[in-house]
Parts: structure tokens; C-alpha cells; sequence
């Protein structure tokens, strides 16, 4: 079966997403996941938008979270703050984030590159929703391209937690118990969290890649322990995925980096 | 942990108070000008707050007349900023920014020039976030200095944002308090208004519930005018009630090029080439001459797009219809 990065993180991506679940998304390779799951297994899938729609059936792929397809035959449009109250009382499962930078924690930078707050060398447009989805979903999982440049041992800024500096580090903060990182889905495989050390390890390589290719696109030891070789989207993923939720190709068209 | 980042407003309550108590209530006729609305209710310095959702349901006309008239050194609520952003950006108009999501157009992609002017130097900025940006309007429409949180804990951004920590007095728990914020003024695109200023909103609300209560001059611009009677009749359509409201401008097609749910959708096209044109310092100029200094009046810019025309093929977008056939 032919597919391309893309398909393939969008595919494993929606495998997370079971029936009854809520799960808040933005747009691109989260939305077109969370479009997959509720077409293929989990008809009851909340979907969630930050900007205030709720539970829509998505009739096409939104260019903004806050645009009208989010709001499509949706059971609520709401606000903001029912959207992030929902969250902080504990009534989101599921984020979807990425981020330019990504540490062995799961620490995101999406706020800037350099080492001086005040003078940036590359400014981005900051947390957004990303830091309240960050503290206060139940699980948190990236998707994202994985190279040298953004797997790296230190984030320029901590703009979303991940585990901060390990074990405990989340509690001692102030952020909820329970809540944190939980997969991160890129081009060549599936890192979970290894549960002592709150450190990033590998769970699954995608077919066709080794586990070399996985740590020399990190910028930061990985812990091996088992692991396993992903499932290939399947036939029946891959159609309903060109077919029904992105034939415009705005999403799987695009380049994974 | 005590945020390192300078809060912009007025925090005090009881300020507040006394100047919502002076705020006059009576139900008059507001109708006013584009023009005359940012040269009245609009000075060099103010803070505001744009309504909407960055290139959804944002007052494009008021935007785009900010830039004309010159306006200077305002202060700017970066939350969920992104066209509008673009377009204060342009005129240089403001010279601090809360933080929440600026410069970038969302899966559009980063203007280069709006990035520019971030990292400049020449913007003063204290990091939020979302969620942190709309507690912290809550906080102000709810008459309070603060209101505890329990996102951002731990991070740079906390240390960036101008919120300190605290401990709940009943349970023991950590807690960031956020300032309440109250903007100068807000400007909301809203679907329906009467001359009075009640408004109605369709679909997300977004934070501009919590933005018309906080503020201290609001104003609306309508997709269209509509009798009072229309609100009287069905009272639940009311999102903002007329005593938040300082003045209203009706705006056909008010949110081009963004979306406006249930109305028309966003002009891609448009947006595209406004980024394309970021790309070089020359070309950016002669695109804003052609688009924003050399127009009067919003009227003019949206002939300049493709005029009706244009709106109806946006029209057509919205409600996915398609002319040759199918659903």
C-alpha cells in the first residue's frame, strides 16, 4: 500500500481517538485525524475548537479554528471560555499540539528562538491555546515532523509544559495530576514516555525505517527498550482519508517537515 | 514565581467602577462613521481589544481607518491576532502587545514583515495565552483585580506573563493569579445591531461577551442595521445589550477578507497575496498604498477586491454551494 508521511501520521494519529472521547484540535493533521476517527470508528467523538465550536460535522477541512466549518451543524457554539473551562475542570481527554522545538520531557517552544527573551532571534506566534491545552488536557499528544532541529535537548523557551525537568516536576508546579504528555507521533515512529523517568522512548518505527534513522533524527538520547514496527495505514483508513475527509488534498498534499 | 512582564491596564476595581458608573446608559442613537468612530473614541495611546477571531468576524473598516488616520503608540491585545494583527501591524500602530497568538495567519503561514516589527524591538510584550487572555477579560466583566488560574504553571511563559503565583486559602493548591484586563476600547463585527448598539452574534462568541462587559468604549460595526423590535421580541438574541455600547457603524461585508460565519467566507486569495506581498519591503509598500492609504473608505478597498461580485462568490463558499451541480 502506497502512502505518504502525512497519511501515515494522520492515520496513527486517529488510532488514539476511541468512541465517546473528547478531543480539542487545530487545524491540519489534528483535525483531519479527528475528521478519520469519527468517520471509521468513533462516532461519538467530541470534537473540540478552541475558539468555541463544539462537537460539529465537519463538512470540509477549517482553515482557521475559529472559521465557519468549525461551527457546521455543531451541538454548541459556545465561547472561548466554555471551551477552556471545559478543559480546566477536566472534560477534555485529548489535545493535539505541536510546537517549532520539542525536548526529551515533551517541552514545546512555540514562543522563540534564542536565548535572550527580549531580543529573539526567529519570534513565533506564542502559546495561543497551546500551554492551557498543554497544563490541562488529560493527555496530550504531538504530531510532528522529527529532525535534529526540532527534537532537541533544550527548548529555547518553555511556552506548553511537557514533564518540565522529570518526575514529579508537573505536581511540584501547581499543574492538575494525571495530565501531561502522552504520545508523540512523527514521520518515522510513535515515542510514549518511559514511566520512571518521564523521559521520551520508542514505542513503534514505521515501516520501512529503522530505529537509527529515529535516534539520528533526535537531538537527544531516546530510551529503547521493546518496541515493535507500526501497522501501515490501512486500505480502509487510506480511502475514507482521500476520499471523504481531505479530497481537496489541503492537508495529506503537503510536505511532512 | 512573579511574572517578569509589565501589565498594560488599569487593574484597580474601584477605578473601574467609578468610571463605569459615569459610563452614560441611555438608550440614544449611536450611529456614527467609520471616520468619525477612530477619530472620536480612539487616541494615540489607548489599549485595544479587537473582537472576533483574527480573520473571523473581525471590523476590517475600523481596522484599516486605524492605519489611515495614523493612530501611535497604542497598546494591543494580541489574543487570537492574526489579520487584524497584520493590518495594525502595517501602520506601526502599537508599541506593546499582550501575548497571546500574534503575527502568524494560522495555517496561512508567518508574514514576514508582521514578524519583523515583533522582533524589532520596537513592540513591548508580556506572554499569555488563550485561555489566560479570556480569564483575564473575565476577571474585569466579573468587577475583580484577578482571577486565579491553573494553566501556564511551570513554564517561561508564566515567568514572561505578568501573573503571580498563589496559594487557594481553603484547599492549599498553587494557583496563578491573572490580572483583570480592561481595554480603552474594544471594536466587535457583529451580524446584527440596532442603532442603539444591541448586538447579536451567530455562532462562537469567541471572548467578545467577556471583551463588551470589560471595556470601556465598545465599538460595534454590523453586517447589518436592524429595528429594535427585532431584540425586543426575542431578547435571547441580545449578545451585547446597548449600555456597553458607545457607538455603531453598519458595515456590509465589515469582516472581508476574514470569514463571517454564516454570512461569507474568508477571501483566500486576498489573504494569500497580502502575505506574498510581506515578502519584500517594496512590494509590501506599494500593496498597502494600493489597498489601505490609497483608499478612502473601506467601500472603495472592497471594489478595489472584486466588489459584489467577489462577495457573492464568497457567499457562495460559506453555504458550500456549488453552481455546477452536486450539494
Amino acid at each position: 500500500m502506497d502512502y505518504n508521511p502525512m497519511e501515515l501520521m494522520i492515520c496513527v494519529a486517529s488510532r488514539y481517538l476511541e468512541d465517546g472521547a473528547t478531543v480539542s484540535v487545530g487545524t491540519g493533521i489534528p483535525c483531519a485525524a479527528a475528521m478519520l476517527a469519527q468517520r471509521l470508528h468513533s462516532p461519538n467523538l467530541i470534537i473540540l475548537f478552541e475558539a468555541g465550536g463544539i462537537a460539529p460535522l465537519l463538512p470540509t477541512m477549517p482553515i482557521s479554528v475559529g472559521d465557519s466549518r468549525t461551527m457546521y451543524k455543531a451541538i454548541y457554539t459556545a465561547s472561548m471560555g466554555e471551551v477552556m473551562e471545559s478543559l480546566q475542570r477536566g472534560m477534555i481527554d485529548y489535545c493535539f499540539l505541536g510546537g517549532a522545538q520539542i525536548d526529551m520531557y515533551g517541552n514545546l517552544n512555540s514562543t522563540m528562538i534564542g536565548s535572550d527573551y527580549r531580543h529573539p532571534k526567529v519570534r513565533f506566534p506564542g502559546s495561543g491555546g497551546a500551554n492551557d491545552f498543554g497544563s490541562l488536557a488529560w493527555r496530550t499528544i504531538v504530531v510532528t515532523p522529527q529532525s535534529p532541529r526540532r527534537f532537541v535537548p533544550k527548548v529555547d523557551f518553555i511556552t506548553t509544559p511537557g514533564y518540565l525537568d522529570g518526575p514529579g516536576a508537573r505536581e511540584r508546579a501547581g499543574l492538575p495530576p494525571g495530565t501531561g504528555p502522552y504520545k508523540v507521533i512523527t514521520n518515522l515512529a510513535i515515542l510514549g514516555y518511559d514511566r520512571e523517568t518521564k523521559r521520551m522512548m520508542v514505542e513503534s518505527v514505521h515501516p520501512g525505517y529503522t530505529l537509527e534513522d529515529v535516534q539520528q533524527n533526535t537531538g537527544f538520547e531516546l530510551i529503547v527498550e521493546e518496541y515493535t514496527t507500526t501497522p501501515p495505514p490501512t486500505e480502509e483508513e487510506l480511502q475514507v482519508l482521500r476520499e471523504e475527509v481531505d479530497p481537496l488534498k489541503l492537508v495529506i498534499g503537503r510536505e511532512a517537515k | 514565581m512573579d511574572g517578569q512582564g509589565r501589565i498594560f491596564t488599569e487593574i484597580d476595581p474601584d477605578r473601574m467602577r467609578e468610571y463605569f458608573r459615569q459610563k452614560p446608559k441611555k438608550m440614544v442613537n449611536k450611529v456614527t462613521t467609520v471616520k468619525e468612530a477612530v477619530r472620536a473614541l480612539i487616541n494615540d495611546g489607548d489599549y485595544i481589544a479587537i473582537g472576533g477571531f483574527g480573520g473571523v468576524r473581525i471590523p476590517t473598516a475600523v481596522l484599516h481607518e486605524i492605519v489611515r488616520q495614523g493612530k501611535r503608540n497604542l497598546g494591543f491585545s494580541g489574543h487570537t491576532a492574526t489579520h487584524d494583527c497584520q493590518i495594525l501591524a502595517a501602520g506601526k500602530c502599537f508599541n506593546r502587545c499582550d501575548i497571546a497568538y500574534v503575527i502568524g495567519l494560522e495555517a496561512r503561514g508567518i508574514p514576514k514583515m508582521t514578524r519583523k516589527y515583533f522582533e524589532s524591538g520596537e513592540v513591548e510584550c508580556t506572554e499569555w495565552t488563550n485561555a489566560a487572555m479570556t480569564w483575564r477579560l473575565k476577571a474585569a466583566a466579573m468587577g475583580v483585580s484577578f482571577i486565579p488560574v491553573r494553566d501556564m504553571l511551570g513554564t517561561d511563559t508564566a515567568i514572561y506573563s505578568g501573573a503571580k503565583e498563589i496559594t487557594c486559602p481553603f484547599t492549599g493548591k498553587k494557583y496563578l493569579a491573572v490580572p483583570a484586563l480592561f481595554p480603552d476600547v474594544a471594536i466587535i463585527h457583529v451580524h446584527e445591531a440596532d442603532i442603539y448598539g444591541n448586538s447579536d452574534i451567530k455562532g462562537i462568541l469567541v471572548s467578545d461577551v467577556e471583551l463588551a462587559r470589560a471595556t470601556k468604549r465598545v465599538i460595534i460595526t454590523c453586517e447589518r442595521l436592524v429595528p429594535t423590535e427585532s431584540f425586543r421580541n426575542d431578547p435571547k438574541k441580545t449578545t451585547i445589550p446597548y449600555y456597553l455600547v458607545d457607538c455603531v457603524i453598519e458595515v456590509p461585508y465589515g469582516s472581508y477578507p476574514g470569514n463571517m460565519p454564516y454570512e461569507y467566507y474568508s477571501d483566500e486569495e486576498h489573504l494569500a497575496e497580502w502575505l506574498q506581498a510581506e515578502e519584500d519591503p517594496e512590494t509590501y509598500r506599494l500593496f498597502l498604498e494600493k489597498y489601505i492609504y490609497g483608499t478612502k473608505n473601506f467601500e472603495e478597498y472592497l471594489e478595489l477586491c472584486g466588489g459584489l461580485a467577489k462577495m457573492q462568490k464568497l457567499r457562495r463558499l460559506e453555504f458550500l454551494i456549488n453552481r455546477e451541480g452536486g450539494n
